[in-house]
């Protein structure tokens, strides 16, 4: 808030004011992951500069920026997938719940499951639905059937997708739309039961209506879950996002309230960027 | 405008040339060995022994021979060859040295066939005493494909979209665990295929056997594996040039070839049909 | 139809202009009870409520400002925003009035009224009225009520001109030691018919937000 300030905040509410969402309704959650003077090499490449982010539980944060500035290579790092690159370094920290993710001692399959990814280009495995989605159960060793059925179930309904597909369970994966894939791909994720969301422009190949629909379930979603979205859809970014982080050449340029960043930016660049004066 | 449609003209011609003239080759070399083989080709032929210095008869041995030593060359060369693949794609580093074992097997695979003959007379009839049999043939003949089953596997596994690799690894697979159910499950059809057709290219091989264990004439089935037998392509290398009485035994010539051709253009038509069937399953 | 995540905003920006709706209706009927009752105190606390209004105005077209720039609204959306920011602009100079018409209550101080109020009465409960049926006209989209608002603006205009009139004619131009008591009415007549000119401009906004239409100016066009 700009202009109304805090004090006024307090005499609004007691007058009736409902205060709304970005950012302000998660305010006081207590904060999940905690990036410090964290470094990123490809090679010789300084990928990720001195970024210092601190992200709250039930938020949403879009990360925004140009091509290239960096910003899926750091969604990448939340759940180590980068380690799958070769020539990879990486300098500082980041922890989840306190628990640095690059410690000796932890298990990078139990820093997957629980956060976890949606990829940009939706990827249902060459699988029936219902295999799709009880595929991480299965390879954490769960087995018992009725256990799997209920959890494909429940995910696909948080995916806001059980009603469209609820009598097709078996066909598959590849029979589905677009949208229906990628929402297939997010209750995938959501059915090994991650506490965080990584979401890499999940809707960037989908039509207007399917990306609708994306972003109505990312608002569902932030209730259970912690969500980073990558876009390079600002718009995007301002419909669904609580805090948005502005990455240029692989800085952090700025991190605030996502009404704040778009509508009075703290930095020149970031604003020339979310008025489309770049380059 | 004119001009560019004529040279076009013309680059389409020497094309369809080129094309013409390939199967034409192929046509002829077809018709010549059908015409001239089928008189020789009968029941007898396929099942009976050769008699009379192989100048009557059939060439049972040589079919069986061929046969069992490609079951020995595959045992040997398609889960070598899959596994050096599997390691090469997934789990080597790619560094210096990948690239150089990479560009050894490529290399290798070019290395005439008489020279993995002789490899195969010192490796495992001299040095592993396995004398001149069915095994050293299969093996040196496994070791020739390797090179071919591992190039096609690793094109296979390439195949194979990094985004299941991704995905699977995502959701908190292992390596092995995402390799093992959601990669190799797509790029095993690929992988069949091109073991069989090496081992389609084996079994048509001559060099390689010709000091490891094949034998000019054996008027029986061999009883184990370390006899010698008869194959198929040294067969009819024999009788094309090395038998007593060249004219008169051409058709038996003739009849080994059209043999050997069904039998390979068979294993290469069960290639195909796997392919097909098992990416149907996959895409299911 | 699709839920939005938008609905839920709008629906806040509806609640909180119908918020600010009451505050300002209630502070009409505080100013005017003030006038007729001579109650010092109670002009003065209206004057202070004002400081509420305000804030409010300046929260709402923050939030005004955010959906714009977060949603990039279109169409119906989009005219339902611009609507309700063009009310809470409205509706915060209603407010304004209301302090006026306060501060003349205050100008009398203590000193009985030249007349008695029953007219001004009348077109303080037509301001009232006014207010409140442009309103509603929004909260229920009902343009017949919004066209109504509109029509009764004249009514208004009467009111105050009879007022006027009877104020210079009867009582000014008769003893001119009555002016600075009349002067003070004049100004609430004057001040009440702005707030029914504030309830027909948010009627013509409500008009636009249903059929696209600006009439603003143009009457004739209803």
């Amino acid at each position: 808030m700009t202009i109304a300030t805090e004090k006024n905040k307090v005499q609004l509410k007691s007058i009736g004011f409902s205060d709304r969402a970005y950012g302000r309704s998660v305010e006081e959650n207590k904060i999940k992951i905690v990036v410090e003077d964290f470094n990123f090499f490809y090679g010789k490449t300084h990928a990720l500069k001195n970024i210092n982010m601190k992200i709250r539980s039930n938020a949403v944060v879009g990360i925004i920026g140009p091509s290239g500035c960096g910003k899926s290579t750091f969604l990448r790092c939340f759940n180590r997938m980068n380690d799958t690159i070769n020539n990879i370094r990486y300098q500082g920290d980041i922890s989840v719940d306190g628990n640095n993710i690059f410690d000796k001692d932890l298990d990078v399959v139990d820093l997957r499951r629980n956060v976890g990814m949606v990829f940009q280009k939706s990827n249902p495995f060459p699988k029936s639905i219902f295999e799709n989605v009880a595929y991480g159960l299965k390879i954490n060793g769960i087995n018992d059937k009725d256990f799997i059925q209920e959890r494909v179930e429940k995910s696909l309904k948080d995916a806001a997708l059980w009603s469209e597909i609820k009598d097709r369970l078996n066909e598959s994966a590849f029979s589905l739309s677009g949208g229906q894939q990628q929402r297939l791909c997010i209750a995938r994720a959501l059915a090994v039961e991650p506490e965080i969301l990584l979401l890499d422009e999940p809707a960037s190949a989908l039509d207007p209506i399917a990306t609708g629909k994306i972003e109505e379930l990312i608002h569902e979603l932030k209730k259970k879950y912690t969500i980073v979205i990558v876009t390079h859809n600002m718009q995007q970014a301002a419909r669904v996002s609580d805090y948005t982080a502005f990455f240029m050449l692989g800085e952090l340029v700025e991190y605030d309230f996502t009404n704040k960043i778009f509508t009075n930016p703290l930095k020149k660049i970031t604003e020339d960027y979310v008025t489309g004066r770049f380059g | 405008m004119k001009k560019k449609s004529v040279s076009q003209a013309i680059g389409f011609g020497l094309l369809r040339f080129c094309i013409i003239v390939v199967l034409m080759i192929l046509v002829v070399i077809l018709y010549d060995i059908f015409s001239k083989g089928k008189e020789a080709v009968s029941w007898e032929f396929l099942s009976a022994m050769p008699r009379n210095g192989m100048t009557e008869g059939g060439i049972l041995p040589a079919i069986v021979g061929t046969f069992l030593v490609t079951v020995i060359t595959a045992i040997l060369a398609i889960p070598l060859g899959m596994g050096c693949a599997i390691y090469l794609n997934e789990y080597a580093s790619h560094g210096k040295i990948t690239r150089l074992i990479r560009m050894s097997i490529r290399n290798l695979s070019g290395v005439p066939s008489i020279v993995y003959g002789l490899f195969g007379v010192v490796l495992f009839v001299q040095l592993m005493k396995l004398d001149t049999s069915i095994l050293a043939s299969g093996l040196t003949l496994g070791l020739m494909t390797l090179p071919w089953t591992i190039t096609a596997s690793e094109e296979a596994l390439k195949g194979v979209p990094r985004a299941y690799r991704e995905g699977s690894l995502a959701l908190g697979a292992t390596k092995w665990q995402a390799i093992r159910t959601n990669v190799l499950p797509y790029a095993i059809p690929g992988m069949l295929t091109g073991a069989i057709l090496g081992l389609a290219r084996a079994a048509g091989e001559t060099a390689p056997i010709l000091f490891t264990g094949a034998a000019f004439s054996l008027p029986f089935l061999p009883k184990s594996l370390s006899d010698q037998f008869m194959a198929l392509p040294y067969h009819l290398y024999i009788m094309a040039t090395q038998h007593h009485a060249i004219e008169k035994v051409r058709p038996i010539a003739y009849g080994t070839a059209l043999v050997l051709i069904a039998l390979i253009f068979c294993m290469n038509f069960f290639a195909v049909v796997l392919r097909y069937k098992l990416r149907k399953v996959k895409v299911e | 139809m699709m839920k939005r995540y938008l609905d839920d905003e709008l629906k806040q920006l509806n609640i909180n202009i119908l918020k600010m709706a009451a505050m300002v209706e209630e502070a009409i009927h505080r100013s005017v009870e003030a006038l007729r009752k001579q109650d010092k105190k109670e002009a003065l606390s209206v004057i202070k409520n004002d400081q509420k209004i305000d804030d409010m105005e300046v929260a709402i077209e923050e939030e005004v400002i955010d959906l714009f720039a977060l949603f990039q609204p279109l169409a119906c959306d989009l005219r339902f925003i611009t609507t309700g920011m063009h009310i809470n602009t409205e509706l915060e100079r209603i407010a304004d009035l209301t302090v006026n018409i306060s501060q003349r209550v205050l100008d009398l101080a203590d000193q009985p009224l030249v007349k008695p109020v029953n007219d001004i009465d009348k077109l303080a409960n037509q301001a009232k009225v006014m207010v409140k049926n442009s309103i509603d006209s929004f909260v229920n989209r009902d343009q017949e009520l919004a066209k109504e608002v509109i029509f009764s603006d004249k009514e208004s205009n009467r009111l105050r001109t009879s007022i006027i009139r009877e104020l210079i004619d009867d009582y000014m131009m008769k003893d001119s030691s009555s002016i600075p008591k009349a002067v003070p009415l004049l100004l609430v007549a004057r001040d009440l018919e702005r707030i029914c000119d504030h309830a027909a401009s948010i009627a013509e906004d409500v008009i636009y937000m249903i059929q696209a239409k600006v009439i603003k100016h143009h009457r004739e066009l209803l």
